[in-house]
């Protein structure tokens, strides 16, 4: 029985009253120059005016809200504040970058209706200009000339042209070096670009400062021009559009009053641009505090655990943080899961060598090294964090199943130690009353560093009589012949030939639609928490598994999906 | 950044630059502007880029992902030989095909964007990158060896057919065919 609501309403619901905003506001502003004050420049532009104008108002709107969900720390500190908060609005902050993605995707949607209206008006602006006969156009575009009144065509003369006119006018330089801006961020940060290669797509997204500038001054030649209010009482242009021949000749039709629109935008974005500024601040006040790497040990499938102590460093299982190694480069921070408990006296993150950075600080720590390295030798780091993840809120569901592939371990490495502890400890608030762990791997090295720590838990459990409490599988999604041969001579033995553990390793991949079945069979009536950090195919097929195996009805069984996303 | 190929993020910057040269030749052209020659020659040229571009080129490390459909266009382009393999005459076709959309508004940030995706592809052919398709993985037939026309004499070492059943505990899912002592 499907139940999406439970899943996916919330994001949902957000989305939509996302939309309507943008909808409301481009039907709004459309509508606006529809009134009279705006009569005349319609008559040199047309509806081009509206078509610009619409969107603009939803650029101010969206430009306001990309910057908030990059907010790491203002997030972080509104999930701390919502642990008293359902967990469904604490999932909500979980997909902020989503959000901030379809965010930047409006905004290149309406640049695009922006730009190609103001390609009109630029045009019909030049069009007026270049007229020759005395029509309502020429006259209108006389104005100004010479006679010291405010202009309504921001062309003020016909020696030009709309590409000139574009470059030298405060509007349209900003509105290119904007628009420049935008294209290069988006173009380096599709998915092929940013999984590859992160430094390109991390430092051409700077130039959002420069889009935001543009952005800011794009208004300030108040070149969207209409009548002023009093103007329209004495020239009214149902009346006296007709007569434009006879404009300051008559007594009913003096010559209208224009003026320019004053910049609007900087109203919208200053808030959100003041929190950013915030935000960087403080990520560079945590990053000076110092960190000393006690302790650097290799692991095999190309693995580097660093443990680390920092005055006043707080954490809670599964979050993150960011490291920055000045001696590698200056300008970089990479994202880590921490792997230790908030019970140990360090912190830890395990860190895969997969680019320039990770083989730098393998080389900078000493990986490459056999002998004893001495403390001072070590890197100084900088830590940025912790941030909060899904993986927090796995402590308040009752049943949990946490699934990791490959290093998509790591944040629930931290949860298990700190289950560890916990049980150690006898802490009665440790709601969990059975955790389902899955670890997906591709071979076999991969479970060493792992290893220790499960076959501490298992022997732990046996001691304490409720070996029932962690059930845990792992899967060896990949293996050859000569593999093969060795696990079916040792088919028999009481531990696993590869982890030493009593639990077996298993085979190929889970029988997902079975394990959910299963386990919404236990635990009938149970809220069950889903995690998983790994790939997004995995991801869909468990989000679908939960939809799927939850019940309709409010007291069944439900499976609540979370992600971790990096 | 050492690792970073250049290419991969001017191919993006060029597709892009591609549609919004073609869009600001089709808005020229439809809007009759004045010049719409230059517009019209936006269109041909924005879909000449696009075209071009569409394949993605092979990574030298790592997995290259394909455009949907690219395959069609990769055969096309790969026919051209060392003009689309190298780098530099690819900058050079993408600074020169810029020059005329500067002369009119509509195609003027497509001239900007294809100018600036001929500077990457021209810092990516200094470091001796090279366009290189991405071709459909060849299937080998399977042929049986020579010795495998006589079914196997002696059985492999396994243990007995009660030995070899699954534990029941163990399986993560149930066989569907009840395993028997000829089932390998």
């Amino acid at each position: 029985m499907g139940n999406w609501v439970v899943n996916e309403g919330l994001s949902i619901l957000v989305i939509l009253v996302w939309l309507g905003i943008n909808i409301f506001l481009f039907v709004y502003y459309y509508i606006v120059y529809l009134d009279e004050r705006f009569y005349y420049t319609r008559v040199l532009v047309g509806d081009a005016l509206s078509w610009a104008r619409a969107p603009a108002a939803c650029l101010n709107f969206n430009c306001m809200l990309i910057l908030l969900p990059v907010c790491r720390n203002l997030l972080s500190f509104l999930r701390g504040s919502c642990q008293c908060c359902s967990r469904n609005i604490t999932r909500q902050l979980d997909r902020n970058i989503t959000f901030h993605k379809l965010v930047a995707y409006m905004i290149a949607f309406h640049t695009a209706i922006h730009i190609i209206a103001h390609l009109f008006n630029f045009e019909r602006f030049m069009d007026a200009q270049l007229e020759q006969n005395e029509t309502i156009a020429y006259v209108l575009s006389q104005i100004g000339n010479g006679d010291n009144r405010p202009y309504l065509n921001p062309i003020r003369t016909n020696e030009t042209n709309p590409t000139f006119v574009a470059f030298t006018t405060i509007a349209g330089l900003s509105g290119v070096a904007s628009t420049l801006a935008l294209i290069l961020i988006i173009t380096s940060s599709m998915e092929v670009i940013r999984r590859s290669y992160f430094e390109v797509f991390w430092f051409t997204h700077h130039l959002f400062v420069i889009f935001f500038i543009g952005l800011v001054i794009h208004g300030v030649g108040e070149i969207v021009r209409g009548q002023t209010a009093s103007s329209v009482l004495t020239n009214k242009p149902s009346n006296c559009a007709a007569q434009y021949k006879d404009w300051g000749k008559v007594p009913d039709c003096p010559i209208p009053q224009f003026t320019g629109n004053p910049p609007m935008t900087w109203k919208w974005v200053i808030g959100p641009m003041v929190l950013y500024v915030f935000e960087r601040l403080v990520r560079f006040w945590r990053s000076k505090q110092k960190v000393v790497i006690t302790k650097v040990v290799t692991h095999p499938s190309k693995t580097l655990e660093l443990q680390m102590k920092k005055k006043g460093f707080k954490m809670e299982v599964g979050q993150y943080v960011n490291l920055q190694c000045p001696s590698v480069s200056q300008l970089e921070w990479h994202p880590f899961t921490l792997t230790s408990a908030p019970e140990e006296d360090h912190f830890s993150v395990h860190i895969r060598i997969v680019g320039d950075w990770t083989q730098q600080l393998f080389e900078a720590c000493g990986g490459e090294k056999k002998e004893f390295q001495e403390a001072w030798k070590l890197p100084k780091m900088a830590v940025d964090g912790p941030f909060g993840t899904a993986s927090e809120d796995v402590f308040r569901y009752e049943v949990v199943m946490l699934v990791g592939a490959g290093i998509g371990v790591t944040p629930f490495a931290s949860v298990l130690k700190s289950v560890w502890y916990r049980y150690f400890n006898n802490d009665t608030g440790l709601i969990p009353k059975k955790i389902y762990f899955y670890w997906l791997c591709r071979e076999t090295n991969a479970f060493e560093w792992f290893a220790d720590l499960l076959q501490s838990l298992e022997t732990q459990m046996l001691e304490k009589g409720n070996a029932d409490f962690l059930s845990y599988r792992i899967y060896l999604t990949g293996w050859d012949e000569a593999q093969a041969a060795h696990f079916t001579v040792h088919h028999e033995e009481e531990n696993d030939p590869i982890t030493g553990l009593k639990q077996k390793t298993l085979y190929g991949r889970p029988n997902w639609e079975n394990e959910f079945k299963t386990i919404a069979g236990n635990h009938p009536g149970a809220r069950i928490g889903v995690f998983l950090c790994g790939p997004e195919v995995l991801a869909k097929s468990l989000s679908k598994q939960s939809i799927n195996h939850s019940d309709a009805d409010p007291r069944g069984v439900h499976f609540i999906f979370n992600k971790e996303n990096f | 950044m050492g690792q970073i190929e250049w290419a991969m993020w001017a191919n993006e910057q060029a597709l892009a630059a591609g549609l919004i040269l073609l869009t600001g030749g089709v808005v020229g052209v439809a809007g009759q502007f004045k010049d719409w020659q230059f517009a019209a020659y936006g269109v041909a040229a924005g879909v000449f880029i696009c075209l071009l571009e569409y394949p993605r080129g092979k990574r030298k490390k790592g997995t290259s992902i394909e455009r949907t459909g690219q395959r069609y266009l990769t055969v096309c382009v790969k026919a051209f030989g060392p003009l689309t393999r190298n780098y530099y005459v690819r900058a050079g076709l993408h600074a020169v095909l810029s020059v005329p959309g500067g002369f009119m508004l509509p195609t003027v940030l497509g001239c900007v964007c294809v100018a600036i995706a001929s500077l990457i592809y021209l810092l990516a052919a200094i470091r001796g990158e090279q366009w290189e398709p991405i071709m459909p993985r060849v299937e080998s037939k399977e042929r049986p060896g020579q010795s495998m026309k006589e079914p196997p004499t002696n059985p492999p070492p396994r243990p007995p057919a009660e030995l070899r059943r699954k534990r029941q505990e163990d399986a993560a899912y149930v066989n569907p065919i009840p395993i028997s002592v000829n089932s390998v």
